[in-house]
Order: structure tokens, then C-alpha cells, then sequence
């Protein structure tokens, strides 16, 4: 099957990410721990841009891209700089932003995605590293500002940003590159997504293969799909009306799902690029090979190892590689001997299934146990033990327990903080699995005691065999298996 | 006290009473100044005084006063570089060099008045009016470091430090007939120093003899971890004051002796150069064919990095701020009132030098035709051991007479701006007087090759008496 | 040549209001430079690579290593306009 990308649709993403990972800023030594902190605590003469300061770029911020660009499989530059953007923002402590120009550290990578049409490679133009501004609070709302408050803590973190061609066809393949692409960043230890701000994307899309617009900070994989998906709507809907799509920036309004045209500036902005005169050019490719030994597994090849060694589907691998912390998680569960496939099952769908529900991200892993956090209330957090996992699946897979107990006990573990291991739980709820006469007799009981039922399933209407078997969970107070006990009733009833 | 004296005459005084009553000594001076070289006299210059003397201090300065540029950060006293827009703005960090002086015990007696973001070569251009030279009060004293020179030359403190990006350390120097050095690119950190041209500028020191230069020089030069730039030449410049050139070989390129130089210049150049020629060495002529633009390159240089260096200065964080209906109109009104004609102009020059469609014509001719000069100097320096050269191509002129047109003050700095472009190391001793007025001689090394620079200087202070003569205007 | 129109371009590139009366005089002036500037333009350069940089100096780090920040009231020293611990402004745009 091919795509045939009915509406012409071409999405390019720019993607800043804060190498939060790092100890300190790009170009000083404040530390990047700022997320829980006063305003202006995190900050020095240099990222205030002080009159006389000069920056030091940080080595591990350059390591730290150079392992993007491997990751990304890109070329990385004999030789790069630092260039000056100028321009005037309150965020900006010294009217110019020290960034990449015409010799970015990172140019022609690509990321294979899961495409409209099977595996789809987006093309990564370039990746330069960069400061990031300081960060501004409006008094009242944006459009009725009375004031700005400025805060400098963010000043000076350090960057990357990501520029990808416009080879994504639609807003659900736009998404799906965010999320390989913040995958393999975690995968390399640079960066931690559910910090605030730690990744904002521009978009730009053109639709019928026409003009392109620029839709602006985006915060949110989600947010990205429906900006993308209202613009590419408007944009028909002004070709339907024999309009022209005008070349312009827009602005995603998350709150309305719209995306809105900025103000046109009343002259154009003129960045006047220029060498950063206080940072000496960078000769740094004989680092490659150095990097390349520390260069973890990649999404792709664990996902391709867990297959071959532990012998799960390609959808389990998958989801399992989705997030680094998940798939260490795993793998340790499966280290202490448990059935790799049924810890799969019970790891990828169960598990990672009732956080989706609850809306909690995977936050962290420490080898014993893997920890999340509510997406929108960071007060709410919890975590699950390895220890808990293995056992979960020992008394499944001994029986012990049933399907439905199983998943009662993960949404329990969730849903408290209290220290409780899954035996705890089955036992205080008495979920431990009937045994087999206990059913039998169950069964027989209820064959007996509803007549009028059996009749009717057997006279053809099949929601009676339900209702026999509610009835048999009933009288085993729910522990026996419901479909080993649907079984046992048609055998005994048809033979 | 006696009022002129040299580093060595000022320790010895410590040591006969104190570095208080020294430190006492040069504020009362200060206090009768007629020259207005002091933008800010630190009130706590006493004190600190006393601290040394309490401490039995023993570095190399230990209680010995000194000047600073206002655009180097000093915490404790304002840094306004000149200008209006760092209105009460005090830094929270010392700059490398002072941290530097401060360690070795030198006593920090105040800032010096300067150009406007030492953009200017007369110090005409600070927001804190003129200094006048000692030794005519109504001429310059050059610029932009034109403070830190006059208070030396008028007794009002034994050295000073200034800043060099094309000339503001050796024109007022030569102006007011004192020694001041332009160190090598990357000698000594340009941390805490405000940038006005960060891949021309230098810290330099300005002193009454050679040998206080290099004293300062031991002190204030090295590696320092928070500029790129900086480069650890581990140079020893006291080790250097030999006296001997024999068998120096002098380069004197004629296109430093422009149609437009002064005939006393001139000939106390050649004067000098001859001198050295008694004195053992030999010279000749070298030609140099690119300096006739290095002047053009140098400004456009210049102002390109000065227009995003100044870019900071928008109300926001420190200094002036005017009001506005909204942040950009803020900003524009408080650099409109802030900034001086001459740093507005070279913010727009700068700006436009870099600017679509311009950036080429300008910007990139700028730094190509900065190779080829560079090239001049390589290929001179490669047949000689030093070149010598007018500092100045005129003596100091009347205050006012050249302020209302750029382009003839600019011209002013043909003599010392190549020298920037370049990187080398380049000193200016005084070598004569006409009519009065002081004339510098210009020595320019190789790269780190200072001691070369100090050795001819000091040889020739050793055998010469320009150095000794005071400004009676201020006796 | 640069025309009035210019001055006002970058008048507002480098947000530096300029009245009507200054910006005559600022093109005058401008121009007498960048005439003196244009002398550049005889010198052939299409071979010459562009010096940046006098020193050549490549890879100039620093380790990940914190340093101490500034206590908030010295980051605020040196301004009035402020407020809850941060710096404030006029509304933007």
C-alpha cells in the first residue's frame, strides 16, 4: 500500500530541545537544577549578559550534540562555530542570541518513522546547538498585558535545535517523529522530557504542495497533531473558497485548538548574523569515535534484540522501546527469571495501558523500581517495584491468580501510594483463583437452579451463557477464571 | 611626597610610612586636580589602604595606587564607561585584571574618564564632559582612555589601566607624554572588561616609565579560564628590561608617515630611530601597501561588533531607563537619551554594516582586507625585529576642534589602529615635544613578542630624558 | 548612499529613536563615513579569506562543573523596576 497523500500535505518540524541532562548552562557554570526554583536564583553575570561577561561553552553540551547527530545519523562538522543572532526581546539579556549558522554542528540525518504507509524516513536538515532566552510571565492576558515579568533562570540553557525537511505527509506522521524523536533523545541521556519546557516545536505545513506556514511554539506532542490538523483545514478551506494561502506565522491557541495569525512586525526583523567573536571555532570529529563507544542502543536496535531474545511480538517490542525507563524496567523484570512473554503482556499492554489511562508519564527508573507522574498535576506521582512485576507474573503464570485479579492488582498499586506487595492486595481482597472442584461446583449448582436459562441457551440465545456464568462468579465471590468457566459450562451442557 | 614618582619610589615611601598616607598622598592630589580624569574617586581607597598596611601585605603592589578605565568592572564602585545609559549601574564581579591587582595589594584609587564606550580618540565623547591634558588644558588628552593617561601624566596616581582597540591606549599616551602598551591579542583577559570591539581590544597598562609597564604587566597578563580568547604566553616582562639593542633589527614602514603628519613628528621619530642606531641597531625602510585601508577595515570592524555589543544596554536589568508605552518603545526612547552622538552613530554604522545586503559590501570586505594587513605585518616582521613608527601622526589637538566631524577624528587613528587589526604587541614612549606638546614613538613587535617591544623601549627611556619631563600646567 | 529611509530601517534595527530633524543629520554624517569606507571596494579581494579572529585557537571548553549563582538581591541590584523576585517591563508589543 502507498500513501497517496490526498492534500499534498508537507509538514517540516524545528524542534528546540534543553539538554536538561547537563549539570550546568551552555555557557557558564549555573546550574540547570532551576524547574522548582525562586526566580533569578539560577543565574551569573555571564547568563545575565552583564556588560563585560564573556561565555565558555560548556564541553558536554557539544558531546551531547554530537551524540544527536550520530543518533540521528547525521554528518558532523570538521569544523563549527558560534554565530550571533541579533535581535531585541525583554528574554534576551544581551540583544543577541549566541546560536549556529552556516556551519551547524549537525546536517543530513534522518529518523525512520512509522509512516501513512509502513516505514517512512523524515530527512533532519541540520542540528546546531544554541542558548535559550529567559522566560517571560504576562501581567493579565496577553493581549491585555499590563506588564512583563521577567525571569533569567532559563537563560543561558542549553539547546538544541532540530531542523527536519518537509517529509512528513500528515499531522498524525508529525506526531508520530516527536515521539521516535524524543524516544531516542531519552534513549541517549541528554534530555528529559517532562521537565517544563524542555521541548517546544515550530511546524511548518503547506498543503496542494503550495505555500508554507510557520505555526508557532507548540508544547505538546498532542498539541502538534491538532494544530497541524486545524491548519490543514483552514488552508483547504481557503483554496475551496478560491483563496490564496499567504506565506505568514501563526500562533497554536491550545485553549481553542486554533491556530491564529501573528501580527505582521511593522518592519521585518534583520537578524545580522555574525561570527561570536568570544568563542573560538570548534575542530571536534576525532571525538567521534570516543562517542560512538558510549553511543547507547537505539529504539530500532532494541526493539529488533527484544523480538530475538525474549521472543515477543514486534507490537510488544515496540511499545516496550517507546521509552528508555520502560524497557529497562522490562528487561530486569525479565532478568529474575519470569516469562519474558507474559511479563510483556503484563508490562506493555496491562501496565502501560493504566498509566495511559490515568494520564501518568514515566519519569524516571533506578534499576529497582520505575516511577511517574501525573502529566498536568506533578503532585500526583507514584511508582512500581521490578520485585512487584516479578511476582505479578509468577502467580499468573502459576495460576495462582486470574486475568481479571491480575489487572485489579495493577489498577490497586496505582491508584495507592502505600507500600503493598501483589500478594498483600490478592489476599486483603481474597483474589487468589478458585480452586477447580470450588468451580465445578458452582457450575453444577447453577445448571441446576436456573432451568429456565440453560433452556433458552440452549434453544439458541447465547446471552444466557452469560448470564450462567455471572452467576458462577457470583457464587465464587469472582475468583474463578471467566473464560475457563464459559468453557466448563458448554462442555457440560453440549458435551 | 614628591609628585611624580615610579612604582619603585612609591613602594619605598610605603616602607618609610605607609600605604595609607600614600594612598592620602595621591587623593589630596586628586582633590586639586584640573584636568577632570576621575569619573568616580573611590571612597574606599583609604580603607583599603589601611587593610594592606594592617595585613603586612607582601605581593608585588602591596599599597601601591592605581587608576582604572571606567569599563572595567571593579566591584564597589560604579562602571559607567562614559556614558549616560549605565546610569548607577554597579557590577557584582570583578573583572579578571582587577582580581588580579587586588591579590598582588594595589590600591584602587578610582575610574578614569574615557570616551563613550571608548568609542572616540579624544575622550570627548564621555557623558562626564572632557579631560583636559596636563600639559595643555584646553587640548585632549587623546582617547578613549584618555583619563587613565592624563592622571598619570598629572601625577594623580603612579599607573593606571586602560584599553586598547585601536589606538586608546597609545594615543593618549603619546598625547600626554606618557609610556602605554597595547599587549598582544589573547596577553591579558578581556573578562570584565565592557566590550566595545571584542576581536580587537586589549587591556593595557599606561605608566610614567617603561619599567612600571612591565611590573604591571607580571601582574595583570596570563590565562584566565573565562575568556576564550586568553592565551597563557607564560612571558616574564621585567626579565626583559635589558638594556641592549645591538644588532636590533628595525623596520620603518613608510606608510605610517602619511601626507598629513606633523614635521616635529616627523622628524622626533627619526630622531629616535637614529638614536637606536647609535645605540647598536640597524634599520630599513619596509613597505606595507595594505595599511591605507587598514583604517576603513578597522572601523567597520569596529562598529559591527559594537552594535551588537551595545545591543545589551536596553533599560531592562541595569542603567537609564525612559518611559515607553510598551518594552520596545522603552528601549528605544532610553538608548536615544542614553547613548551620545558618536556611540548612536557607530551603533547605526555597525548596524548597517551588517545588514541584508550590506553585510558583504562591508562587513566581509572589512575582514578580508583585515587579512591582507595582517599579511603586511607577518611578511614585515618576518625581515625585522620590530617596526617603529609615529604613534600619532600630529600632536594633542584643542578640545572641540574635531568632535562635530567623525571621519577627521577617525582619520586620527591611522597610525594605531593596523596594529589592532593585526594582533601584535605595540608600545608608545614619548621621543620629544613640539611647541610644548608630547610626541610618541610607536613600537610594534610580533606576536607575544613583548619583550622585544619593552627591551627596545626600556633601552631607549635608558638612554633618552623625554620621560622625565613633567606638565608645569600642573605642577 | 543611504537615504533617510535607511537611517529610520536601522534607527529601529538598533531601537534607537531618531527624530525627524537628527535623522538629516545622521545621513550626512553616515554617508561621509561609508563614502570613506567605500574605498575598500578598489582593493580586489575575491581570493582573500576573512581573518575573524587574529589568534588561531580552536576548541576552548569548559567542564560541566556548577558554579555558584548570584543571591536573587544582587541579581536585582541594579534596577527598581522589579517585582516578586523578577525583573519588570512595560507590556511588549
Amino acid at each position: 500500500m502507498v500513501y497517496e497523500n490526498p492534500d499534498g500535505v508537507r509538514i517540516g518540524l524545528e524542534i528546540h530541545i534543553q539538554l536538561n541532562k547537563l549539570k550546568t548552562k551552555m555557557f557558564c557554570g549555573c546550574s540547570t537544577d532551576y524547574h522548582n526554583a525562586a526566580p533569578n536564583t539560577h543565574t551569573c553575570p555571564v547568563c545575565l549578559g552583564l556588560p563585560g561577561t564573556l561565555p565558555v561553552l560548556n564541553k558536554k553540551a557539544v558531546e551531547a550534540a554530537i551524540k544527536v547527530g550520530l543518533a540521528l545519523e547525521g554528518e558532523i562538522a570538521e569544523e563549527t562555530q558560534f554565530h550571533r543572532k541579533n535581535y531585541f526581546y525583554p528574554d534576551l539579556p544581551k540583544g543577541f542570541q549566541i546560536t549556529q549558522y552556516d556551519f551547524p554542528i549537525v546536517s543530513n540525518g534522518k529518523v525512520v518513522i512509522e509512516g501513512e504507509d509502513g516505514e517512512h524516513a523524515v530527512g533532519i536538515t541540520r542540528a546546531h546547538m544554541e542558548e535559550d532566552p529567559g522566560k517571560l510571565v504576562h501581567i493579565g492576558s496577553i493581549g491585555k498585558s499590563k506588564g512583563v515579568l521577567i525571569d533569567y533562570n532559563r537563560s543561558g540553557m542549553p539547546l538544541i535545535e532540530t531542523v527536519t525537511e518537509p517529509d512528513m505527509r500528515s499531522p498524525k506522521e508529525a506526531r508520530r517523529f516527536l515521539d521516535k524523536f524524543r524516544n531516542i533523545l531519552e534513549y541517549l541521556d541528554v534530555f528529559d522530557g517532562n521537565l517544563e519546557g524542555a521541548m517546544r516545536v515550530d511546524a511548518n505545513v503547506s498543503v496542494h504542495w503550495g505555500t508554507r506556514v510557520e505555526i508557532k511554539n507548540i508544547s505538546s506532542h498532542k498539541g502538534v497533531e491538532r494544530a497541524l490538523l486545524y491548519e490543514i483545514m483552514r488552508q483547504k478551506n481557503v483554496i475551496r473558497r478560491g483563496g490564496k494561502v499567504s506565506q505568514e506565522t501563526r500562533h497554536y491557541d491550545e485553549g481553542r485548538g486554533v491556530t491564529l495569525s501573528m501580527r505582521t512586525k511593522e518592519e521585518a526583523e534583520d537578524y545580522r548574523y555574525f561570527r561570536e567573536p568570544d568563542l573560538m571555532p570548534m575542530q571536534v570529529t576525532d571525538w567521534i569515535p570516543a562517542i560512538k563507544e558510549t553511543l547507547p542502543e537505539l529504539p530500532d536496535a532494541k526493539r529488533s534484540r527484544f523480538i530475538e531474545q525474549y521472543g515477543i511480538t514486534d507490537m510488544h517490542a515496540k511499545s516496550l522501546t517507546s521509552k528508555i525507563m520502560l524497557a529497562d524496567f522490562y528487561e530486569d523484570v525479565c532478568a529474575e527469571g519470569v516469562d519474558p512473554k507474559i511479563a510483556a503482556t503484563w508490562t506493555a499492554d496491562v501496565f502501560l495501558g493504566e498509566l495511559n489511562y490515568r494520564d501518568l508519564a514515566i519519569s524516571s527508573y533506578d534499576g529497582k523500581k520505575i516511577s511517574f507522574i501525573h502529566a498536568k498535576d506533578p503532585k500526583i506521582k507514584n511508582s512500581f517495584k521490578v520485585s512487584d512485576m516479578v511476582e505479578l507474573v509468577n502467580l499468573f503464570a502459576e495460576g495462582k491468580i486470574s486475568d481479571r485479579a491480575a489487572v485489579e492488582v495493577i489498577r490497586t498499586m496505582l491508584d495507592t501510594t502505600e507500600e503493598k506487595t501483589p500478594s498483600h492486595i490478592i489476599e486483603e481482597k481474597g483474589l487468589f483463583k478458585a480452586e477447580d472442584d470450588l468451580v465445578t461446583k458452582a457450575i453444577a449448582e447453577t445448571i441446576a437452579e436456573n432451568e429456565a436459562a440453560v433452556q433458552d441457551y440452549l434453544g439458541g440465545t447465547e446471552k444466557s451463557l452469560n448470564f450462567l456464568v455471572g452467576q458462577v462468579m457470583k457464587k465464587t465471590k469472582g475468583t474463578a477464571d471467566a473464560k475457563t468457566t464459559r468453557e466448563l459450562i458448554i462442555k457440560e451442557l453440549k458435551g | 611626597m614628591a609628585k611624580w614618582m615610579s612604582v619603585a619610589q612609591v613602594k619605598e615611601k610605603i616602607e618609610e610610612s605607609s600605604a595609607e598616607e600614600v594612598t592620602a598622598h595621591y587623593l589630596e592630589v586628586i582633590k586639586k586636580s584640573k584636568i577632570n580624569g576621575y569619573i568616580k574617586v573611590s571612597e574606599k581607597a583609604l580603607e583599603q589602604a589601611k587593610k594592606i598596611d594592617a595585613e603586612e601585605h607582601d605581593g608585588p603592589l602591596a599599597g601601591v595606587p592605581i587608576a582604572i578605565k571606567d569599563n572595567i568592572s571593579v566591584v564597589g564602585l560604579p562602571s559607567s564607561c562614559g556614558s549616560k545609559i549605565l546610569e548607577g549601574y554597579a557590577p557584582p564581579f570583578n573583572a579578571h585584571v582587577i582580581e588580579k591587582l587586588l591579590a598582588a595589594g594595589a590600591v584602587i584609587l578610582g575610574k578614569t574618564n574615557m570616551d563613550e564606550f571608548a568609542m572616540g580618540s579624544s575622550t570627548e565623547t564621555s557623558y562626564f564632559g572632557p579631560t583636559a591634558n596636563p600639559w595643555d588644558l584646553e587640548r585632549v588628552p587623546g582617547g578613549s582612555s584618555g583619563g587613565s593617561a592624563a592622571v598619570v601624566a598629572a601625577g594623580e596616581a603612579p599607573f593606571s589601566l586602560g584599553s586598547d582597540t585601536g589606538g586608546s591606549v597609545r594615543c593618549p599616551a603619546a598625547f600626554c607624554g606618557v609610556v602605554g602598551l597595547k599587549p598582544t591579542y589573547g596577553a591579558i583577559s578581556r573578562y570584565g572588561v565592557v566590550a566595545y570591539a571584542n576581536s580587537l581590544e586589549q587591556v593595557g597598562p599606561l605608566a610614567n616609565n617603561v619599567r612600571d609597564i612591565a611590573v604591571l604587566m607580571d601582574v595583570i597578563a596570563g590565562y584566565d579560564r573565562r575568556d576564550s580568547t586568553s592565551i597563557d604566553s607564560k612571558t616574564e616582562y621585567q626579565k626583559a628590561l635589558v638594556e641592549d639593542v645591538k644588532g636590533l633589527k628595525i623596520g620603518v614602514p613608510k606608510e605610517f608617515f602619511g601626507e598629513g603628519t606633523h614635521p616635529d613628528v616627523e622628524k622626533a621619530v627619526w630622531n629616535a630611530i637614529h638614536k637606536y642606531e647609535d645605540l647598536g641597531a640597524t634599520w630599513e625602510e619596509v613597505s606595507m601597501p595594505h595599511i591605507k585601508y587598514a583604517l576603513a577595515s578597522y572601523y567597520i570592524i569596529a562598529m559591527s561588533e559594537a552594535s551588537s555589543n551595545l545591543a545589551r544596554f536596553d533599560g531592562t536589568r541595569y542603567g537609564l531607563r525612559e518611559n515607553g508605552e510598551n518594552w520596545h518603545a522603552m528601549v528605544s526612547k532610553t538608548r536615544a537619551e542614553g547613548f551620545g552622538t558618536e556611540a548612536k552613530r557607530r551603533i547605526l554604522l555597525g548596524t548597517y554594516a551588517l545588514s541584508a545586503g550590506y553585510h558583504d559590501k562591508y562587513y566581509l570586505k572589512a575582514l578580508k582586507v583585515r587579512t591582507l594587513v595582517k599579511q603586511d605585518f607577518d611578511k614585515a616582521l618576518s625581515k625585522v625585529d620590530l617596526l617603529m613608527a609615529p604613534t600619532m601622526p600630529n600632536p594633542a589637538f584643542k578640545i572641540g576642534e574635531k568632535i562635530e566631524d567623525p571621519l577627521t577624528l577617525y582619520l586620527s587613528d591611522v597610525n594605531t589602529c593596523p596594529i589592532n587589526l593585526a594582533g601584535v604587541p605595540s608600545i608608545s614612549v614619548p621621543c620629544g615635544f613640539t611647541d610644548g606638546l608630547p610626541i610618541g614613538l610607536q613600537i610594534i613587535g610580533k606576536p607575544f613578542d613583548e619583550p622585544a617591544v619593552l627591551r627596545a623601549a626600556y633601552t631607549f627611556e635608558q638612554n633618552t630624558d623625554y620621560h622625565t619631563k613633567r606638565p608645569l600646567e600642573v605642577a | 548612499m543611504i537615504t533617510k529611509e535607511d537611517v529610520e530601517h536601522i534607527g529601529w534595527l538598533a531601537r534607537i529613536d531618531i527624530s525627524e530633524q537628527e535623522t538629516v543629520e545622521y545621513m550626512e554624517k553616515l554617508n561621509s563615513v561609508l563614502g570613506y569606507f567605500g574605498q575598500l571596494d578598489e582593493l580586489p579581494t575575491e581570493d582573500v579569506a576573512p581573518t575573524y579572529h587574529v589568534a588561531e585557537i580552536y576548541n576552548v571548553f569548559r567542564e560541566d562543573v556548577v558554579e555558584e549563582s548570584l543571591p536573587q538581591e544582587v541579581v536585582l541590584a541594579n534596577t527598581e523596576h522589579k517585582q516578586d523576585g523578577t525583573f519588570r517591563v512595560p507590556k511588549i508589543g
